[in-house]
């Protein structure tokens, strides 16, 4: 058991290592406050600003678009359906499966929908695609604890008069607010760290989108661009941008677990 | 003796196993009316049934009718939420919201659509001295409700239940995760309760059903076996298997 610890420590902890070895001399102001110089990341000059806001974008869009879809689906199984138990396993067996489909086909379901109604590639297309590809994390994640909040503390809410979606959303939401805090960041990391879904839905550009009508950059494409590339400066800026990416979901950790324990002190045992 | 509920020729059965058979009994106003029997023999059942918390589990099929002020609330149109607002209920062990002291009994105000912060103020600190809570936390109505006792959770969710203004108690074991004091208080409190609410109490602690019992149900195996005054059932009780079991020779 040591052997294998010490084994995972070891090969993330290279991971990180050898993205920050490279990645650290090119990360300058220039990378996070500027856009592309050269065109579609080819260039040495500029920065990846687009990219990281682009990113941003779409993790926080798709994010939000996944919970308020996600959330009710979580609480419905495990409350008002709590009878029909063979639906609900029927319905946690499909998200599971839904979970293991790979990205690229949610890209490309999403791209097909997109030219059956003759929309471009634009930021909204990637939100919708992307808030697909995580909504099966995003409801199990959720519906993994709240299947094992106690029965009693339904009865509790149910027996003062609270109907069903009351106590869904003023009491079950409170019980596993950290279970929520959990699933709404191992989405958020999902969606930032994809690139096969984007690829086709939200497109790449250099510029900065300004409605959610527009193309827009993303980090891991600029990552796969920049890495493609066969000038040597050119790869270091990849791994720049990998660091710039981790960074960013090791912000939205640290935030969620503080947010997580703020609301946390009030579950039940 | 007005009878608060009545319940008539009640059959239920979970998937093929009859838990209650014909069970046929009025539950007398304003008076502890203590459901005994040994474990399994259906009384949790039979008080799930009466707020329709039974309807939250699977393959249950029920036939009968259950009358609260001749509405028979088994086959009733109008809301379930307000059916139980009318029966509050106090669990095995504690389940406080997961939220400060202060808004556990809030919650149950602003659901039925009481909004008014010194109504609700008032409401808290008027139910919390109900149940001897208050000079304990008074001064910290903001900490979370799960860091109470077991025993000072129980009054809470005492508190919480009486905050909603029910009509009717329904107590499930209510003192057996308690120690000593904590189950006295409850008992005390039940005692005084039954001048304003009705109560029905599960017990199978027989001392404590003398101690607080006006009208006793016996059960067994999903039957009643005997029911009457505390006076008849402790005294002179008319069946054998009440025998027994009073004497505690009972299996």
């Amino acid at each position: 058991m040591q052997l294998s610890i010490a084994l995972i420590v070891l090969v993330l902890s290279l991971i990180v290592f050898s993205i920050f070895y490279r990645g650290l001399p090119s990360l300058t102001w220039e990378m996070v406050s500027q856009t592309p110089k050269g065109g579609y990341y080819f260039g040495k000059e500029g920065g990846v600003l687009n990219a990281i806001i682009g990113s941003l974008y779409l993790a926080f869009g798709a994010t939000i678009l996944a919970l308020v879809m996600g959330l009710p689906v979580a609480m419905l199984m495990n409350i008002h359906l709590r009878k029909f138990k063979k639906l609900v396993n029927g319905v946690r067996f499909l998200l599971d499966l839904l979970w293991g489909v790979p990205s690229i086909v949610y890209g490309a379901f999403g791209f097909s929908v997109m030219i059956f109604f003759g929309v471009k590639t634009s930021l909204l297309a990637g939100i919708i695609t992307v808030s697909l590809f995580i909504l099966p994390i995003m409801i199990r994640a959720i519906d993994e604890v709240v299947r094992n909040v106690p029965v009693g503390l339904l009865e509790a809410s149910m027996s003062l008069g609270s109907n069903k979606s009351q106590t869904a959303f003023m009491v079950y939401v409170r019980q596993c607010s950290s279970a929520i805090v959990t699933a709404i960041m191992i989405s958020f990391g999902r969606a930032i760290g994809d690139a096969a879904s984007v690829l086709f839905t939200t497109g790449y550009t250099d510029s900065i989108p300004t409605s959610v009508m527009q193309p827009s950059a993303t980090l891991p494409l600029s990552i796969f661009f920049q890495l493609s590339s066969p000038i040597q400066e050119v790869q270091n800026r990849a791994y720049a941008s990998a660091a710039i990416l981790t960074i960013i979901i090791l912000i939205i950790s640290v935030l969620s677990r503080v947010i997580s324990n703020k609301y946390n002190k009030n579950k039940i045992s | 003796m007005k009878s608060k509920i009545s319940i008539q020729n009640l059959n239920l059965s979970i998937g093929k196993n009859q838990i209650l058979k014909n069970i046929n009994l009025d539950i007398p106003e304003n008076q502890v009316t203590i459901i005994l029997g040994p474990s399994g023999c259906g009384k949790t059942t039979l008080l799930k049934c009466l707020n329709r918390l039974i309807d939250l589990e699977e393959n249950v099929t029920i036939t009968g009718s259950i009358f609260l002020d001749n509405e028979d609330i088994l086959h009733t149109k109008s809301d379930l939420p307000g059916i139980r607002k009318k029966m509050g209920l106090l669990s095995q062990r504690p389940y406080p919201l997961p939220m400060n002291i202060y808004d556990n009994i809030a919650y149950g105000l602003r659901i039925n659509g009481i909004h008014n912060k010194h109504i609700i103020r008032e409401s808290v600190e008027h139910n919390l001295k109900q149940v001897n809570l208050w000079d304990e936390v008074q001064h910290r109505l903001k900490e979370p409700a799960s860091r109470l006792s077991i025993g000072q959770q129980q009054r809470l969710c005492l508190a919480r239940g009486l905050a909603v203004k029910p009509e009717i108690i329904l107590a499930d074991e209510p003192t057996s995760a308690l120690d000593p004091l904590s189950s006295t208080a409850i008992e005390k409190k039940f005692v005084e309760l039954k001048e304003e609410y009705t109560l029905v109490m599960v017990t199978h602690i027989l001392r404590q059903a003398r101690r607080i019992a006006d009208y006793v149900v016996f059960m067994y195996l999903g039957e009643i076996v005997e029911h009457g005054t505390a006076d008849e059932f402790f005294n002179h009780p008319k069946q054998e298997q009440t025998k027994a079991y009073l004497e505690g020779i009972f299996n």
